[in-house]
């Protein structure tokens, strides 16, 4: 079985975020950048079911970004994927993603594409979806399980007020959300030395359309700051609930 | 000259960050307060190599090098120096020291197993009345022509119970001095050897620190580290790069100090305002900030000196005097700018302190690499 995960590039979860050319570019300036954590989660389990023999012949890891996403394809290697593709592209859209992914994934087939089910950057939440009906392959959301053996796929989805399980033929999307795995892998020595020497192919973009431009981008507002107020003070917390917060 | 860190390095510094937040961070607290050793982090911690990381590939070592360990280091004793100091016992002290001076028979049957994290050693040269003078080991390897047999008390020994591979030193030949002394690698469960009481200890408490006791315990000849006599240049040669590794941890020390008190710096309001707009409080964090660039750029130089095949002892005393040195002066201000919050443990610095004052003490104290520094100066 084949396995593609699709990473995303990502400022680290605790970048600060800022915006340059009339707030209309992010300020990349400074930034630590990783794995998309949800991409991370799905590359831990199918490595942890791989390591279980559980079949799986390869795991690719696959990016659309510039050459500056290579420390973080090479982490994923690090961590155990087999090989790593980069899409030469400063993508704009959701769009251009899927697109640029599925005229790759096309080429060179696969039994699984696991993404993540959004992206830590813009949360668009829309690749998984877009891929797989560019790719006219069933897709699946919200992944919080997934197990192979004997050549069969189960799968487990969050719904609402609870989980439905489900077993799929490939090929397939999957789209996953955490509780996949527990704790994303961290590389050990050997894995980190062996991905200097693991193939990280870079692909030239096909030529994919985008659908969206960007206004602007606006930093939510400041929150004010905390009120404390003493316990036996009920009526001052209803009175400040009610003139200040108007929540009640 | 190149400041920037290879993909490699920095990978290795963010999977010991990533190891240390996810592994050590949640309970160290109770593990300093109930002196716990971290057993299953430490397996973990082997299983990533990390114990092994700077050991040739060839004897199942990670292959990395010096500045990969100091940026590990660091970053390991940021959070949790006990867990620090299986790594630096292992990587700079007891691996290095086989794999430098041991034979090929010792390094396949005993460094391979540490190096591939396996097994844990440790290395036995303070005693009661030996420490910063290791010249004047009592205990005794008597040559009894296969064998050795060894008697008497090591002090101090950080995991010793943990340890399968112990590295001894011992005094053959008491007329030649300190020529006269060796190097053996015991198998621990020798019979002869006895621990004391677990050491409890100021700091670095979640640490396994015994007094070892030997009486007449047997060592093959084989078991000796180079020439007969060769064991006190062997420990001091060891002992250089040994500095590196507590130079880094009490960086680390510094530098988990410093980010605990900016952060706090900028949350905690005093007279209408965050307490890092007052300039006493400013200035304070500048002055430590400073300290620790400081003390990063000296552990960084002996480690490239090191990776370089350059003589390394020099500075590696002076990261060793300097890091400790000025960890003890950080922690201090960052409990200082905790103010009361600092005093209690639920905020670490208290501890991160305690934790500095060993650094100024073990593996040669400050006014031992003082020696070392002011002797080079005379060359």
């Amino acid at each position: 079985m084949k396995i593609l995960i699709c990473i995303s590039n990502v400022p680290d979860t605790t970048t600060k975020i800022k915006f340059v050319n009339n707030n209309t570019t992010f300020d990349k300036s400074g930034v630590q950048w990783i794995i998309n954590p949800w991409d991370e989660l799905a590359l831990t389990r199918v490595l942890d079911l791989k390591d279980a023999q559980a079949g799986i012949e390869s795991v690719t890891v696959m990016n659309v970004g510039l050459a500056d996403a290579e420390p973080t394809i090479r982490k994923a290697l690090a961590i155990g994927a087999d090989k790593a593709i980069r899409i030469n592209a400063d993508p704009v859209d959701s769009f251009q993603v899927a697109s640029l992914l599925a005229d790759a994934i096309k080429k060179d087939p696969y039994d699984i594409v696991l993404c993540g089910i959004e992206s830590c950057d813009y949360n668009g939440a829309s690749v998984g979806g877009m891929l797989a009906e560019l790719l006219d392959m069933p897709s699946v959301s919200a992944i919080s399980f997934l197990n192979i053996a004997g050549g069969k796929v189960e799968l487990k989805r969050e719904i609402d007020g609870g989980q439905e399980s489900i077993e799929i033929a490939t090929p397939f999307v999957g789209i996953v959300q955490k509780g996949i795995a527990k704790d994303p892998r961290i590389p050990n020595m050997r894995g980190i030395m062996m991905a200097k020497t693991k193939p990280l192919q870079v692909l030239e973009p096909s030529a994919a359309n985008t659908l969206t431009s960007v206004g602007s981008f606006d930093l939510p507002k400041a929150k004010a700051a905390c009120k404390k107020i003493d316990p036996d003070n009920v009526k001052e917390l209803v009175r400040l609930l009610h003139y200040e917060a108007k929540l009640i | 000259m190149n400041f920037e860190f290879t993909e490699e390095q920095k990978m290795i510094q963010q999977a010991a960050k990533d190891f240390a937040e996810r592994e050590l961070l949640h309970d160290i607290i109770e593990r300093d307060a109930k002196s716990i050793f971290p057993a299953d982090r430490i397996k973990k911690l082997a299983e990533l190599g990390f114990l092994g990381m700077m050991t040739d590939p060839k004897y199942d070592g990670g292959g990395m090098d010096t500045i990969s360990y100091v940026l590990a280091m660091e970053e390991i004793s940021k959070i949790d120096s006990s867990t620090a100091v299986v790594m630096s016992v292992c990587n700079s002290l007891v691996n290095w020291g086989l794999e430098n001076f041991g034979t090929e028979a010792q390094k396949e049957k005993y460094l391979k197993p540490l190096a591939r994290g396996e097994k844990i050693g440790a290395f036995l040269l303070s005693e009661p009345e030996a420490g910063s003078d290791a010249t004047s080991q009592r205990t005794t390897a008597e040559d009894m022509g296969d064998y050795y047999l060894v008697n008497g008390t090591k002090n101090w020994i950080t995991n010793a119970n943990c340890a399968s591979t112990y590295l001894v030193i011992a005094q053959t030949h008491p007329d030649k001095k300190h020529k006269g002394i060796n190097a053996l690698i015991v198998d621990k469960d020798t019979p002869g050897i006895t621990l004391g009481p677990h050491e409890d200890k100021m700091g670095m408490r979640s640490s396994d620190t015994h007094s070892v006791m030997f009486t007449d315990v047997k060592v093959p000849k084989e078991n000796r580290i180079g020439d007969d006599g060769f064991g006190f240049t062997f420990a001091m040669k060891t002992l250089d790069g040994g500095r590196i590794g507590i130079a880094s941890q009490a960086l680390g020390i510094a530098s988990g100090a410093f980010e605990r008190a900016l952060k706090y710096s900028r949350e905690r309001k005093a007279f209408g305002t965050e307490i890092f707009n007052h300039q006493a409080i400013a200035f304070k964090l500048a002055d430590m900030a400073v300290k620790i660039e400081n003390a990063r750029n000296l552990c960084l130089k002996a480690a490239w000196l090191k990776d370089q095949h350059q003589p390394y002892g020099v500075m590696s005393a002076m990261a060793k005097q300097y890091c400790a040195d000025i960890a003890m002066e950080v922690t201090t201000e960052a409990v200082q700018i905790h103010g009361g919050y600092g005093y209690v443990r639920e905020y670490h610095v208290e501890r991160l302190m305690r934790e500095a004052k060993l650094t100024q003490i073990y593996e040669g104290t400050s006014e031992v690499q003082k020696i070392v520094i002011s002797r080079s100066l005379l060359k």
